[in-house]
């Protein structure tokens, strides 16, 4: 039985962020799934703040926590309403479509 | 509590035009005569509790010198962005009763952005600016245009969010605090934690300053978005962000100086480099400006780089006079409207001089002032960031800085050949309104004269920069 130390907690969270981050450059189809990368790296962050919350026996970085989820909220809540809105401008949500501005 | 009275104004302020506007869809208009001159009260109030320099809340919000220079300079902004896009909102339709609110809530977003003591604080006023940002982006709902703006900021906005905040949590918990004072006790030496955390932070900052490597959003945001909102975002947003990051550099990271000099000093060249390069091939006068101000943070960042208290007192005035330039231009491209549709490419502005010679000759002295051409204020700015710059020796700065100033002053120079010597098209409106004729004037008298005293300004930034360290 392995010892879950704090190097795993961050190893556990550095891996969620680099899925985050390549879950917006690499995916290519729908921006739904750039919302939900988005989350992804949000929450690695929490995994990161409450580990080191316990670790040094401060409260501070879960009412960090708290603060982050109520802001993860609001910013997904606002990011559907501008895809809702782009939707209905272009009827379509992939990337690619994304495309009306260049230079 | 006094001193917190601006931040309490704007906050109730936006909530009862909130109710109001449930309530009496019509008060639009009044509300955007009167939000204007509650700004204008704001300012005073800072301006004469300026030397006031407190904490609040546990050492989590601090009101000082420099946070009450930079909150006058935000409200500058947001009070000419109103003045400047009143005609505009009732032109293209755009005039919902949310936009003032949510101009409004975001200008309480980079308030307690400028007065954070804390990461906590400070991540909370950046993301209230931030999500009302991308409100603001996306405005024009039915323009494709606008709400592929509001898509493209918000995916790259939240990202730099996140990087800005995995570098919170690794500098919380390498440090066991968020609070900047103990941070900055704890922060000596070596330590790998705190470099990983300050890089991450710096990313995040950089995207929302728009500085090169991180800029890709720039360009589109400012094109798509509607040019009211483009004003706003790019004079009060930076103006915001470059406050943050001067305090997050020489308190919480007042050690590391050697540091984030060298990534500092990377993301100026670079900026300086791009923003100048960029820009020659662009037609659309929106986008131009967006590569522009690119540059100009380019030299604000090779002034905070330098960290000694005379340039710090140079970036500052570079920014009171950068927000200035950027207005009267903006103002001035608002201005060709013809019949209700607004203009926004170089060869609209071809042959202006002919119908239009009053607002042509303001939109050369401003071009002229953002190439940095003697004895415009634009040249001061720069002026004072090179002597910053060579006084600490650091040569190859002051060379790429020229040179690419050099190569912005062409497509700037461009601008006026297009206004002066190309053939003339019809004539756009002539009413332009007066909140438009009032911030072109104002902003290049203040250009144009700014030479003949230049000692006030100085002086007061002079006396907010040596206090820092």
């Amino acid at each position: 039985m392995i010892e879950i130390t704090l190097i795993h907690y961050l190893f556990l969270s550095a891996i969620i962020f680099t899925l985050g981050i390549f879950g917006i450059f690499v995916n290519r189809k729908n921006v739904i799934v750039i919302l939900m990368s988005i989350e992804l790296i949000l929450l690695s962050v929490n995994i990161n703040l409450v580990a080191f919350s316990v670790y040094l026996q401060n409260v501070t970085g879960q009412i960090f926590t708290l603060f982050i989820l109520t802001v993860a909220a609001a910013e997904s809540a606002i990011g559907l309403a501008i895809i809702v809105i782009f939707f209905r401008n272009r009827g379509s949500i992939q990337v690619e479509d994304i495309n009306s501005m260049k230079g | 509590m006094k001193n917190l009275i601006p931040e309490l104004v704007i906050l109730l302020g936006s909530f009862s035009f909130l109710i109001i506007g449930v309530f009496a869809k019509n008060l639009n208009k009044i509300i955007n005569y009167f939000i204007p001159v509650l700004l204008g009260i704001l300012i005073l109030f800072i301006y004469f509790n300026f030397s006031s320099s407190l904490t609040l809340f546990g050492n989590s919000y601090s009101i000082d010198p420099l946070s009450n220079f930079m909150k006058i300079l935000v409200l500058i902004s947001v009070l000419f962005t109103f003045l400047i896009s009143n005609f505009y909102l009732e032109r293209t339709n755009i005039n919902q009763f949310e936009y003032p609110i949510i101009l409004l809530l975001a200008t309480l977003g980079m308030f307690v952005m400028i007065s954070a003591n804390n990461l906590i604080v400070f991540y909370l006023g950046l993301e209230l600016q931030s999500l009302c940002l991308y409100i603001l982006a996306a405005i024009n709902t039915k323009s494709l245009k606008s709400s592929e703006a509001g898509i493209k900021y918000f995916v790259l906005g939240s990202l730099s969010s996140g990087l800005l905040l995995y570098g919170c949590s690794l500098v919380y918990g390498f440090t066991g605090s968020v609070d900047y004072t103990e941070i900055a006790k704890v922060a000596i030496g070596e330590s790998g934690g705190l470099k990983f955390g300050l890089v991450f932070i710096l990313c995040g900052i950089a995207f929302k300053i728009a500085a090169v490597p991180f800029h890709m959003w720039a360009p589109d945001v400012y094109e798509g978005s509607p040019t009211s909102v483009t004003t706003f975002f790019t004079v009060a947003p930076k103006v915001a962000a470059i406050a943050a990051l001067i305090k997050f550099l020489n308190f919480p990271y007042g050690n590391f100086i050697s540091e984030w000099k060298t990534i500092i000093i990377v993301l100026s060249i670079a900026s300086m480099f791009l923003g100048a390069v960029a820009a020659i091939g662009q037609t659309n006068l929106k986008r131009l400006m967006a590569y522009s101000s690119i540059t100009h943070v380019g030299f604000i960042l090779a002034g905070i780089a330098i960290a000694t208290p005379q340039a710090l007192s140079a970036v500052l005035i570079y920014l009171v006079i950068y927000v200035f330039m950027k207005l009267g231009v903006f103002a001035c491209i608002m201005s060709l409207n013809r019949n209700g549709v607004y203009f926004e490419n170089i060869s609209d502005l071809s042959g202006l001089s002919k119908h239009h010679p009053v607002i042509s000759l303001c939109l050369t002295i401003l071009t002229f002032s953002l190439a940095g051409i003697p004895p415009l204020a634009g040249f001061f700015a720069k002026f004072y960031i090179f002597l910053s710059i060579i006084e600490q020796k650091i040569y190859y700065l002051a060379v790429i800085g020229l040179l690419s100033a050099v190569v912005a002053a062409f497509y700037y120079l461009r601008i006026i050949k297009v206004i002066y010597f190309d053939p003339a098209k019809e004539s756009y409106n002539k009413d332009i309104g007066y909140g438009l004729k009032f911030s072109i004037g104002v902003s290049t008298l203040l250009i144009l004269f700014y030479f003949i005293d230049p000692s006030t300004l100085n002086l007061i930034v002079d006396n907010i920069t040596k206090n820092i360290k």
